[in-house]
This record gives C-alpha cells, sequence and structure tokens, in this order.
C-alpha cells in the first residue's frame, strides 16, 4: 500500500505545494469521484438490461428488490453530478492561477477533452433509466445537435441510430456509457497526472519561497486521506437523502411540461430559447471551445506568475467583467422575454436574421462598448485581458446555466424556483 | 540548390546519397505500419456501421386509417400507433400529420378547443394544416403521403416528408 502511494507521488513535495487552499484538491476528488463512479457503474450493471421494454423495469427492480440498490444507485447518480462539478471548479482554478502555460499547454487541451468526456459520460449515463426524464431530455439534446450545418441532421440520426430514440440507441449509448468512455476516460486521467508531475508538480506562485521539501509520506498522504473521507461522507449523505429522480416510463406520445435538457445542458438550452439555433447551438458553443483551445496558444507579454487572476488590476478587472457579464446576461434574458421578441417582432424577416444575427450584433456591441470604455483604460497585459474574456464567458454560462434549471417552469416560461 | 552556378561550367550532377539496407527496410516498416492502421480503420468503420439499420425512407408501408366519411372536415383524429395526426380540413383535404414537433422532437397534442397542436416542452403552436402559429418552431410539421383508394383512407408511415411551409399541394382529396 506504502509502496503504491509513493510510486503515484514524489517522495518529496515542497511544503508550499501541498497548501489546501492551493488546488483546494480539486483534481484529486475529481480521481477519487471517478472511482466511485466505476465501482457503483459496475455493480449498478448486474442488474441493469439494456433494452426499452426492460431498462425501465430493470432499474425500478434495483431500487425496490436489491439490497442497498437505491443508496447505490443514488450514489452513482450524485458522484456524477459532483464529478462534472468538481471538474468545472478544477477547470476554473487552472485557469485563474494561470497553470495553462509553457510546459503545460498540451496539459491544458488534455483537460478540456476530460472536461468533455465527462460530460459525454453524464450524457450517455442519462438515457439508461428510460423513464420519462431521459426520454425527452435525450430528444430534445439530440434534436439541438440537429441544428449543427450541413453534417447535422446526418450527426443526429447517427448518435439516435435512427430517426428517433429506439432499442438501438439504448444499446449504443450503453455501450459508450459503460465501455468506450469509461475506458478513454482512465487513460486520459493517467497521462493528465503524468503531464503534472512532468511540469515539476502543480503551478506555484513565484513571489512564494521554495519552502522546505518534506516526505510526501505522511505530509501529502494524509491530507489527501482527509479530504477523500470528508468528499466521501458528503456524497454518501446526499445519497441517504436525496434520490436520484426517477419518473414513469418513457412514452413516446406524451411529452413533459416543460422538458429539459439535462442540466449541464440547460445554460445551451437557455441560449436556444434567445438565438436562433444556428448560433445557440453551434457558433456560440464553438465559438467557446476554440477560444479554450486558443487559450494556451496566444503570445503572452509576460511570463505567467501563478497568483491567483495574475494581479490585484486582474483582480479588480475580473470582478467588475463577472458583474457586467452577470447583468447583461440576466438582461438580456428578460429584455427577450418580456420587451423585445425580435423574432414575432420583426416576423417578415427570416428568422436567422431577426433572432440570429440581429442579436448577436447587439450583443457584440455592448461588448465592445465594454472594452472600448473600461478594459482598455485599464492597459492590461494580454493575459489579463484574455483573463477577462474567460470571465465574461464563464459568468454567463453559469449565469444561462442557473436560469435554465430553476427559472424555467411551465411552457418553459420564466418563473421562480419556487413554482418550477 | 543551384543546379547552375555559370552557364560556363558543366551542371553539377544533384549528390544523392544511395538508399541503403537499414533505410530501406524503416521505410518499408513504416509503409506497412500506416497501410496496416487504414486497414484496421476500414473494419472498424465497416463493422460499426454495416450492421446499422438502413435510414431508408424508401419502403412503403401502408396504414389503413378508415373510410373517407368517418373524418369530419376540420377534424383532427389521432393515431399513435402510427405516430400521426390525421387532419382533415374544412374544404375536406386530408393531411397526415407527424407528431413530432419540428423545434426539438416533442410530440405535440392537439386542443380541440383552440383548434390548434400545441407542443408542451416550448409552446410551438401549429394550425390544422400543421403550419406554424406561434415559434420557437421555424418549419411546419412534417406529413406522411396519403394516398385515398376505393373511399378507404390510406398513409404511408414508411415515407416522412419535412416541408417548410404548408402548400395547397400536399392535400389530398378523395
Amino acid at each position: 500500500m506504502r509502496a503504491i502511494l509513493l510510486h503515484l507521488h514524489p517522495v518529496r513535495v515542497s511544503e508550499q505545494s501541498i497548501r489546501f487552499n492551493r488546488t483546494f484538491g480539486l483534481g484529486g476528488m475529481a480521481a477519487l469521484l471517478i472511482l466511485i463512479q466505476l465501482i457503483t457503474g459496475i455493480l449498478l450493471r448486474f442488474y441493469y438490461t439494456p433494452v426499452p421494454s426492460e431498462a425501465y423495469n430493470s432499474v425500478v427492480f434495483t431500487r425496490t428488490q436489491v439490497l442497498f440498490g437505491q443508496f447505490v444507485r443514488n450514489i452513482h447518480y450524485w458522484s456524477g453530478v459532483f464529478l462534472l462539478l468538481v471538474a468545472f471548479l478544477h477547470f476554473l482554478r487552472v485557469f485563474l492561477t494561470g497553470a495553462y502555460r509553457d510546459t503545460r499547454k498540451i496539459n491544458w487541451l488534455f483537460g478540456l477533452f476530460l472536461l468533455v468526456l465527462i460530460v459525454l459520460l453524464n450524457f450517455t449515463g442519462y438515457l439508461l433509466p428510460w423513464d420519462q426524464l431521459a426520454y425527452w431530455a435525450i430528444t430534445v439534446s439530440t434534436n439541438i445537435i440537429g441544428y449543427f450545418p450541413l453534417i447535422g441532421e446526418s450527426l443526429r440520426t447517427a448518435v439516435l441510430a435512427g430517426n428517433e430514440l429506439n432499442a438501438e440507441t439504448l444499446r449504443t449509448f450503453f455501450t459508450f456509457h459503460t465501455a468506450v468512455l469509461p475506458f478513454l476516460l482512465l487513460l486520459l486521467v493517467m497521462y493528465h497526472f503524468w503531464r503534472v508531475r512532468k511540469a515539476g508538480g502543480i503551478m506555484l506562485p513565484v513571489s512564494a519561497e521554495k519552502g522546505e521539501m518534506v516526505p510526501s509520506m505522511p505530509n501529502l498522504v494524509f491530507k489527501e486521506f482527509i479530504v477523500a473521507l470528508v468528499l466521501i461522507a458528503v456524497l454518501f449523505t446526499f445519497s441517504v437523502f436525496f434520490n436520484a429522480p426517477l419518473l414513469e416510463k418513457a412514452n413516446p406520445a406524451y411529452s413533459l411540461n416543460p422538458t429539459k435538457a439535462p442540466w449541464y445542458f440547460a445554460g445551451v438550452q437557455e441560449l436556444l430559447m434567445h438565438f436562433h439555433p444556428f448560433f445557440a447551438a453551434f457558433i456560440i458553443p464553438v465559438g467557446v471551445v476554440v477560444f479554450l483551445a486558443w487559450i494556451p496558444y496566444a503570445k503572452y507579454d509576460v511570463p505567467a506568475n501563478g497568483h491567483w487572476f495574475i494581479s490585484p488590476a486582474g483582480k479588480k478587472s475580473s470582478a467588475d467583467t463577472a458583474r457586467f457579464s452577470a447583468i447583461i446576461t440576466i438582461a438580456g434574458i428578460l429584455f427577450n422575454e418580456y420587451i423585445l421578441n425580435f423574432e414575432t417582432m420583426l416576423s417578415p424577416v427570416p428568422a436567422f436574421i431577426s433572432n440570429g444575427i440581429l442579436p448577436m450584433l447587439i450583443l457584440a456591441g455592448f461588448m465592445a462598448a465594454y472594452y472600448k470604455y473600461y478594459l482598455k483604460k485599464l492597459s492590461l497585459p494580454k493575459a489579463e485581458t484574455v483573463q477577462a474574456v474567460f470571465v465574461f464567458i464563464t459568468v454567463s454560462f453559469i449565469v444561462l446555466t442557473i436560469v435554465g434549471i430553476f427559472f424555467r417552469g411551465k411552457d418553459m416560461a420564466l418563473a421562480f424556483p419556487w413554482n418550477v | 540548390m543551384k543546379k547552375l552556378q555559370n552557364k560556363d561550367k558543366k551542371p553539377v550532377p544533384v549528390k544523392t546519397e544511395p538508399i541503403n539496407r537499414r533505410d530501406f527496410f524503416n521505410k518499408a516498416w513504416k509503409g506497412l505500419g500506416i497501410l496496416a492502421g487504414i486497414e484496421v480503420i476500414a473494419m472498424l468503420g465497416g463493422f460499426m456501421f454495416s450492421g446499422k439499420p438502413k435510414n431508408n425512407p424508401v419502403n412503403k408501408q401502408l396504414l389503413e386509417a378508415g373510410l373517407v366519411d368517418t373524418f369530419a372536415k376540420n377534424s383532427v383524429s389521432a393515431f399513435m400507433g402510427g405516430r400521426f395526426f390525421l387532419a382533415r380540413q374544412s374544404d375536406g383535404g386530408f393531411i397526415a400529420l407527424s407528431l413530432r414537433c419540428t423545434h426539438l422532437g416533442c410530440s405535440i397534442a392537439w386542443e380541440e378547443d383552440k383548434k390548434r397542436f400545441i407542443c408542451p416542452c416550448h409552446s410551438s403552436a401549429f394550425d390544422i394544416s400543421g403550419e406554424v402559429l406561434n415559434p420557437p418552431a421555424a418549419r411546419a410539421l412534417d406529413y406522411y403521403p396519403v394516398i385515398i383508394e376505393n373511399n378507404m383512407v390510406k398513409v404511408d408511415i414508411g415515407t416522412l416528408v419535412e416541408r417548410s411551409s404548408f402548400k395547397k399541394d400536399q392535400l389530398q382529396y378523395a
């Protein structure tokens, strides 16, 4: 046991790098959650039948007839949710401490790919219970794919293995969820860890003194042990008190009102309420991904220093941008919902222009004005400008997701969370 | 590379290293490796896609809906098994509308009192001919071809027709 632990860690680590609030242990938590997912996933597979006529019954059977069935299913569900959240926070921490440059460039890209894999794992798992929630959420999400230009419709039918959800879809999703994706995830996670070691451990602020080198055992290992125990305690408590959702069996003839995409796509779905699908489902998401992949390869004038938000000025510009982003996103949603609906107002104009190009231009105008009259005046170094854009996108995405999950009620109209 | 430095001088022949055995085998192995890679990819592709059901809408699949007179004008009858609504317009024309909303694929429902189809997911609305009354849906409802023979209404549920808007010639008359 000791040998394995020491094989995973360097023998000695800098005292500086193992302070909890340096990383909040997020990467380690993600690794532990993946392990828990594997174990509970394997357990659930012993009772699950990936056939539409049987799938739902087998889940109900697991819940009601199997000792600890409900509990294991809950752990699997909640660790999936936690994993996505933890991975997202990890991604924020890595960016905001500047740990994506020089030798870490490749690892940033692999990290992004891991995030995508985790989303796909969540997504393919969402269908498996074959209840109303699963059926309609996957229907709606796969129809969003259909709006990609040119390849959209064929990609959608390829994902579904047909024109709508069928037995083939379930079998494909099951194979990806329980074989292809976990295998890829494990391989890439190992590589991801190895690259961190190759980069000389985690990113440290340049100003911090190197600190004493201390043996990993017990200094680092004990800290990890405590984080793991707390995480498991929280996860199990959650799983005792909150059941993973399961509605009635899927019924293709009857849609839920409202039908929502899975929660991590709620932001995209919220965008779809305001923009023509070509922009909401394609231009904006692809633009964001390209931007994220470009970040480590941009030319920066100052080397990364490992400080949160780079500098006090960076901290201030980030905070202001976060506020600006939250306000403009909320204002945009309310404005489009209650005051101005371009699509109905300008009905003779094609929706592509009235509901796509026009609102995009308005949004771009606001952003340009913000850049010109505020950000530019601060004459920030490039890394801090990129950081401001990153903060803008992230905050806007979080706000859209929260609105999509908690503030959309019947007929997808805006409503307060207690009425949803 | 300058082959000729001066016109007076004779052209200098370009020196090529004679390929030695090690180079030859290295290149051969690389070539074979690429070939093997292509074969594996082709095999995987063939394996993955050849067994999937073909999305062939050519095969006709006729479903007998009923005699013409059993459907009143300006009325809608649901055929959940065939996944369509048979809508008879006020002028007597028939159209078989898919129950899949053209926005994000939810199942629409007919509201008799308001004489419209409504999608519960994002409240798109369609009239009795399938034309969009209310966005976010941007296209009229898809339909299945109707064939009327010997006073019997038949619907070809093997052929789904997509359209951007309603046109008169999409209706079938007895």
